[in-house]
């Protein structure tokens, strides 16, 4: 069937508020206006206002609310409109939602899963373009995880609402308007494993979540003058998938991390030094990255697009790693 | 404030009076054990406060919920929880409620939905909006107690709570702790308005301010709001005047309130002016007081005895309570380096 991602993510939660009854879906301007990226549209009206929550604007309380929520027996579905508001939310996610269950010494568990729109652009400047997924990556008890195909978009909010633990979704706002063919069965069965989005020998292109469609396109890109990449797409940004990465450098020998956070501190950096520490053996150039340049994002669309990576940027670096400059 | 109720019958003015006791006893031996450095980390006590949690627990409802503070010993204690599993959890042992991962800020007990032990000031509100709009979509009849402090009054979570619980109609009872300071910042220094009850009326929630040393009119407050939260399925709000005698931790040297306030507040001391009521009304007699007094003693002698004789968690079980099926499995331990090749 031929749909976009924004109604592969809202088949998803139609889905689940379907089969069990202690799903809802809360949020800013879900519910009447359909969502800010239209991905709820629709919903109210089939669900009714008490699933579909329209909550004031208080990041804090009504995320709060859904880690009580979850504790009381619900699986909430909180929309945090985009990454940069979640930081009004940060409190509750780190330090109760990351934490209750081991405080309690496992006696409390949160099922909630929390989604938020994040990436670049779309001209909308330093306050709503920012790529925070690292700084949740970063923290013990929370599970991250990034969609970059539709059948992902389709199929991982299920898993993550069988998740006991507290699961954050990134959906890059790039992707919502972008259509794909969806298998009628579609099987998303685990959230945790990176997966292999095209093979190739001579390097390991690694992204997830808006930059595939960038990564994939650099590799077509390489293929034109034989170099052949293999990209991976992460899938997970927390637990990392060592393994299927590590596969994958140990075979092409040299790796990218394509990451649309900042460069310092990214998550290109810790992937760059799992690699370090368990592959330096195998690799046969040193290890780069492409991440956005260390500016707040700016308005013009010219400086927009020049801070963040580009097939273009992904080619020339790749070059270079394999000795090739052109 | 309400009008002091006067009368109350022995059986439960002994109640109250060791209520309230076996918790200022337990924080006193407390306040030893972190001389002794038993405990350890920051040890906040109940003491001048007792009132509050012995007499709006007790009203509670086996299945309600509790969310408190980072001073919640004695709500632990109202609650069920056992001195032995509350002490040991100070001691950071096995045994303790939380399991020893938590400690005296940290008591979690999910068999009488005790759901902490928070130490993020107002950071428990939001988590009370969320239990009882849990309840009240699963039409549970149970409600949320939300204890905190005057502090919490300061930070946004506290307005944007409120707003929720009023704007959806939720069974939560807000209990604000208000003892004056914030730390070290008195009231007056950190709020334009200082009457607390008045904000929660501003949010359209019913708000009563009580004398918070005084248990029977904390209790009767208490069972009035309850019983409206559970009637009327509306959140309501009590602002407790109370005031803590000790120090607010076991760092603070107390340089921001005259030592003369203290005595005066200690003059309002929520037991011995029961025991003086319960007393000159011939309701109790100096054998009871003492039978009182040995109860508690036995109790925390026990307890003491429990914690020392607790375990040490191993250290191998270090990653454990980080995620719910995995227990050590889903991050793995960090991966050694690659060994050079011959």
């Amino acid at each position: 069937m031929n749909m976009t991602y924004r109604e592969a993510m809202r088949a998803a939660m139609r889905e689940a508020l379907q089969q069990d009854e202690r799903v809802f879906l809360m949020g800013e301007d879900v519910g009447r206006y359909g969502g800010c990226y239209a991905v709820s549209k629709g919903l109210l009206d089939e669900f009714g206002e008490e699933r579909i929550r329209d909550t004031p604007l208080s990041e804090s309380a009504f995320v709060g609310a859904g880690i009580g929520a979850a504790l009381g027996g619900m699986r909430p579905i909180v929309e945090v409109m985009t990454v940069n508001f979640s930081l009004l939310c940060l409190d509750q996610i780190v330090n109760t939602a990351a934490t209750l269950r081991h405080m309690s010494g496992g006696q409390f568990s949160v099922p909630v899963v929390l989604r938020m729109t994040t990436g670049a652009g779309r001209q909308l400047a330093a306050q709503h373009s920012h790529s925070l997924e690292c700084w949740y990556a970063h923290v013990p008890g929370l599970r991250v995880i990034a969609p970059a195909t539709l059948e992902d978009m389709r199929g991982m909010l299920r898993v993550a609402l069988e998740d006991p633990d507290p699961v954050i979704i990134f959906e890059h706002n790039a992707l919502y308007n972008r259509e794909g063919e969806l298998p009628d069965d579609v099987s998303v069965t685990e959230i945790r494993r990176a997966a292999v989005r095209r093979t190739g020998n001579h390097i390991s292109l690694i992204c997830y979540g808006g930059n595939l469609v960038k990564a994939l396109e650099a590799a077509d890109e390489l293929a034109k003058s034989g170099i052949e990449a293999e990209v991976i797409d992460l899938r997970s940004l927390r637990p990392l998938d060592d393994a299927t990465i590590l596969t994958s450098v140990r075979k092409t020998r040299r790796a990218i991390m394509i990451d649309e956070g900042w460069h310092s501190g990214s998550l290109a950096a810790e992937i760059g030094m799992r690699i370090s520490e368990q592959a330096f053996y195998d690799l046969d150039a040193p290890l780069a990255r492409v991440c956005t340049a260390e500016v707040p994002i700016p308005y013009p669309s010219h400086l927009e697009q020049a801070a963040l990576p580009q097939v273009a940027t992904i080619v020339s670096k790749a070059r270079e790693v394999l000795g090739q400059h052109v | 404030m309400n009008d002091k109720p006067s009368q109350v019958s022995r059986e439960q003015g002994l109640q109250w009076l060791l209520d309230m006791l076996r918790i200022r006893r337990m924080e006193e031996k407390c306040a030893e054990l972190y001389g002794e450095e038993k405990i350890r980390g920051f040890l906040h006590l109940y003491i001048g406060e007792e009132a509050v949690a012995a007499g709006v627990i007790p009203e509670l409802e086996a299945e309600d919920a509790v969310v408190a503070t980072y001073r919640e010993h004695g709500h632990a204690l109202m609650r069920g929880i056992s001195m032995n599993a509350i002490l040991a959890e100070m001691y950071g042992k096995q045994e303790g409620c939380s399991g020893g991962r938590g400690g005296s800020m940290h008591l979690f007990d999910a068999n009488t939905r005790f759901c902490g032990g928070n130490a993020i000031v107002s950071g428990g509100l939001p988590l009370a909006i969320g239990l009882a709009l849990a309840d009240k979509m699963q039409k549970q009849p149970r409600v949320t107690v939300c204890f905190f402090g005057e502090g919490a009054v300061a930070e946004g979570e506290f307005h944007e709570s409120l707003n929720l619980a009023a704007l959806w109609q939720l069974p939560v009872l807000f209990v604000c702790e208000n003892n004056l300071y914030a730390m070290g910042t008195a009231l007056a220094r950190s709020e334009s308005v200082t009457d607390i009850h008045r904000k929660a009326e501003s949010y359209g929630i019913h708000s009563t301010a009580v004398d918070g040393m005084d248990v029977m009119s904390v209790n009767t407050a208490a069972r009035l709001a309850l019983k409206k939260i559970r009637t009327e399925q509306v959140p309501a709000f009590l602002e407790m005047r109370t005031y803590r005698f000790r120090a607010h931790s076991m760092f603070d040297p107390e340089l921001y309130r005259e030592k003369t306030e203290v005595e005066q507040w200690k003059q309002l001391c929520p037991i011995t002016t029961l025991r003086a009521r319960l007393k000159a009304q011939q309701v109790i007699t100096d054998e009871d007081i003492a039978a009182i007094e040995q109860t508690a003693a036995a109790e925390i002698q026990a307890a003491v005895a429990f914690a020392e004789a607790g375990h040490w968690e191993p250290v191998e079980d270090l990653m454990k309570y980080v995620y719910t099926e995995s227990e050590n499995s889903v991050i793995p331990a960090q991966a050694g380096i690659q060994t050079p090749p011959p």
